[in-house]
């Protein structure tokens, strides 16, 4: 099975759209997975049928019991979150801000503070026309995205394990999240885009990604807003050995074909849905390179 | 007054409406623009000046050998996993150490005491009169953001005017920033994506009680799905920002719409006196 | 001397997981009487600091060598600092496929 994941290290650089379009091009029997978890979309462009739904069990999280409460207040001052509040006489635990690091559990003189686990959002198991789909919601403001990426990506791998080709939607950035999604796959694809964050972000990213090993690969999305800073990726890639897989030019069809809810190369024949075209046959052949070595 | 610069989605143009809004009100008064997107902070590069820099610390645990009997409660306590304790000596993984002071609480000989960690730093500049910059940046591959963001925030003087550029998202970072502010702007763009991941924003904001009002970036004119989410809930659109491959250029090369555009400061202006009305408003 | 094998099972005839903190089973094979041991890995799924969690209760069960593919910073400098030995299999085969290289000499250890 190949795992690819396509990130992009800054949001906003049309990362869905990429993967919408290669779950619709790349061949073989394929399972999706959004780890985007702080705003997944994919399921926006892949219209799925939901399956199932499981509650998320992030970090577990202080809570005090009442009737056993006394009121004394050592708990408060012990935690460094800011996360017990006072309520008239009672003390209560803000889920937002407990980090679960169990003082206040230590510190209780009549044993009222107990961790339990919290719910802290859901995975979505889903079927679309291209295979399964495996997507989650995380409570806003809840933390440990990076748990959950881990536990979407186990749920694609039990479910179908056996699929040709996993891919994935990444998430943004080059923290907890993206490097949960990372752990584990054959491959990167990074779509980026020509301003200075966007170099900046790719850089960022790649560094982190190489940590893990996998083969990297780049598309540039709206290559022609700015020829100049392109052709400076362009010439980085080259310099760090890293195959520009595809460029994509700046197309007003994307956005209608988002809004109409499917991959842009889903309809009609479009500058970018050509450029995506000819990225999937290269990213095809690059990845079934490395599987016969 | 305190405003925050929000969106579900990075890439949606935040920084940008964030930074044009406080050049805009440096003409005219005192304003403290305070860089809150931690991981990946871009405000200074629109406001390039020499800046001050001071770092921001966490205590950490520092064990005390010849006191240290290695008895391994303070690994069994800790929930993060940052001690290990051998028989012979304690590792600390200080990547890993939230800070809670758990291990210090449960050791039996006392062996352990703290000391400061740098997770990040503090640059302050003014890059033009009336401007104040606060940036608040954490070190890669930490993954402290919030008590840097608190500390970033309270650097803010109380009699200016202050702007806030969160982190895209709705999660911890994003409450942490936005959390006491009088009101707030999110920011989206007019695709079904922007849509999705306005409606998680909107939904952290009044989770919070603060008022907000929305600003559309990028606009094809084929707005009617994200105008109509705002009547329903209530939220005033402040500004539209057409998409033209001239906006596109000015920002590409870290330029600001209102520097290089002058005629634009009227339309910031305005956005301002919008917050103004809501953060007055009964909530 | 015991080794630790990184399974998706609980079987020595399970695959070896390439991930050693989040792996869902540790083989303990015994290379002096061939016996073996499962323990079912409770930080495969924990939320943070698994690698060194999971390094620190493999030092509790007496492992004096580790067989896995992927290893984190943490966990390693537990394994180095404890005297573990470390090595590398990656070729997708079960662990008693991954425990006969070891014997063989054949397996690359993790500098």
């Amino acid at each position: 099975m190949i795992r690819l994941a396509v990130i992009s290290g800054k949001g906003g650089t049309g990362k869905t759209m990429v993967t919408a379009a290669l779950s619709r091009l790349l061949k073989g029997s394929l399972v999706l997975a959004d780890c985007d978890v702080d705003a997944a979309n994919l399921e926006l462009v892949e219209d799925p049928r939901i399956l199932s739904i499981e509650p998320f069990m992030g970090m577990k999280s202080a809570v005090i019991d009442p009737s056993l409460c006394v009121g004394c207040g050592v708990c408060e001052a012990h935690c460094r979150f800011g996360a017990v509040e006072r309520d008239m006489d009672a003390f209560r635990i803000n889920p937002l801000r407990c980090e679960g690091c169990a003082v206040c559990t230590a510190v209780c003189p009549s044993a009222a503070v107990s961790m339990q686990p919290r719910q802290t959002g859901e995975i979505k198991y889903s079927e679309t026309t291209r295979g399964h789909l495996v997507h989650a919601r995380l409570i806003p403001g809840a933390g440990n995205s990076g748990l959950l990426v881990h536990a979407v990506k186990k749920t694609a791998m039990e479910q179908d394990g056996s699929c040709d080709l996993f891919l994935i939607d990444g998430p943004p950035g080059t923290g907890c999240p993206l490097i949960s999604t990372v752990s584990g796959v054959n491959a990167v694809l990074v779509v980026t885009e020509p301003s200075i964050s966007g170099l900046h972000d790719l850089k960022r990213v790649v560094a982190v990604c190489r940590q893990f090993r996998p083969r990297i690969f780049v598309a540039i999305n709206r290559f022609d807003l700015d020829m100049a800073l392109a052709g400076e990726i362009e010439v980085w890639c080259r310099t760090e050995n890293i195959p520009l897989v595809g460029k994509i030019p700046f197309d007003p069809a994307v956005i209608a074909s988002v809004r109409a809810g499917v991959p842009v190369t889903d309809a009609r024949v479009s500058p970018a849905a050509q450029a995506i075209q000819i990225l999937a046959a290269y990213l095809e052949q690059e990845l079934k390179q490395h599987d016969n070595k | 007054m305190k405003l925050a610069v929000a969106s579900g989605k990075g890439g949606t143009g935040k920084s940008m409406v964030a930074a044009n809004l406080a050049f805009t009100l440096a003409w005219t008064g005192e304003v403290t623009l305070i860089d809150c997107d931690v991981e990946e902070p871009n405000l200074h590069l629109f406001f390039p000046a020499p800046a001050t820099t001071r770092d921001i610390t966490i205590p950490v645990p520092s064990i005390v050998e010849f006191a240290c009997k290695h008895c391994g409660k303070c690994a069994e306590f800790c929930q993060y996993g940052a001690l290990t304790v051998l028989p012979d000596r304690v590792l600390f993984f200080p990547e890993l150490c939230h800070s809670c002071g758990g291990c210090m609480l449960v050791c039996p000989k006392n062996a352990i005491t703290e000391v400061s960690r740098r997770i990040g730093t503090l640059s302050t500049s003014v890059p033009m009169k009336g401007l104040q910059l606060i940036t608040g940046t954490l070190d890669t591959g930490s993954p402290h953001a919030v008590p840097v963001i608190r500390e970033a925030k309270t650097m803010a003087g109380h009699n200016t005017t202050v702007i806030i550029d969160t982190a895209p998202g709705t999660s911890c970072p994003v409450v942490e920033a936005v959390d006491g502010c009088d009101a707030c702007i999110l920011v989206t763009e007019s695709t079904p994506f922007g849509l999705h991941d306005l409606q998680l924003a909107a939904d952290v904001v009044s989770r919070l009680g603060i008022p907000a009002g929305v600003v559309i970036n990028r606009s094809d004119g084929k707005d009617d799905q994200t105008i109509q989410f705002c009547t329903d809930h209530d939220l005033d659109i402040m500004m539209t920002i057409p998409f033209s491959r001239e906006i596109a250029a000015i920002q590409n090369r870290g330029d600001l719409l209102t520097r290089a555009r002058p005629e634009w400061q009227k339309d910031f202006c305005s956005i301002f006196f919008k917050c103004k009305a809501l953060a007055g408003r009964e909530r | 001397m015991k080794v630790c094998i990184t399974a998706q099972g609980a079987t020595p005839e399970s695959k070896v997981e390439e991930r050693f903190g989040r792996a869902p089973y540790f083989i303990l094979m015994d290379s002096d009487t061939g016996s073996f041991e499962a323990i079912a890995n409770p930080y495969a799924d924990g939320a943070g600091g698994v690698g060194p969690k999971a390094a620190q209760l493999i030092l509790d069960r007496n492992a004096g060598a580790l067989i896995s593919g992927l290893l984190g910073g943490n966990a390693k400098a537990v394994l180095d600092a404890a005297g573990v030995a470390q090595y590398t299999y990656r070729s997708g085969g079960t662990v008693k496929d991954a425990f006969a290289e070891f014997r063989n000499n054949t397996l690359q250890k993790v500098g």
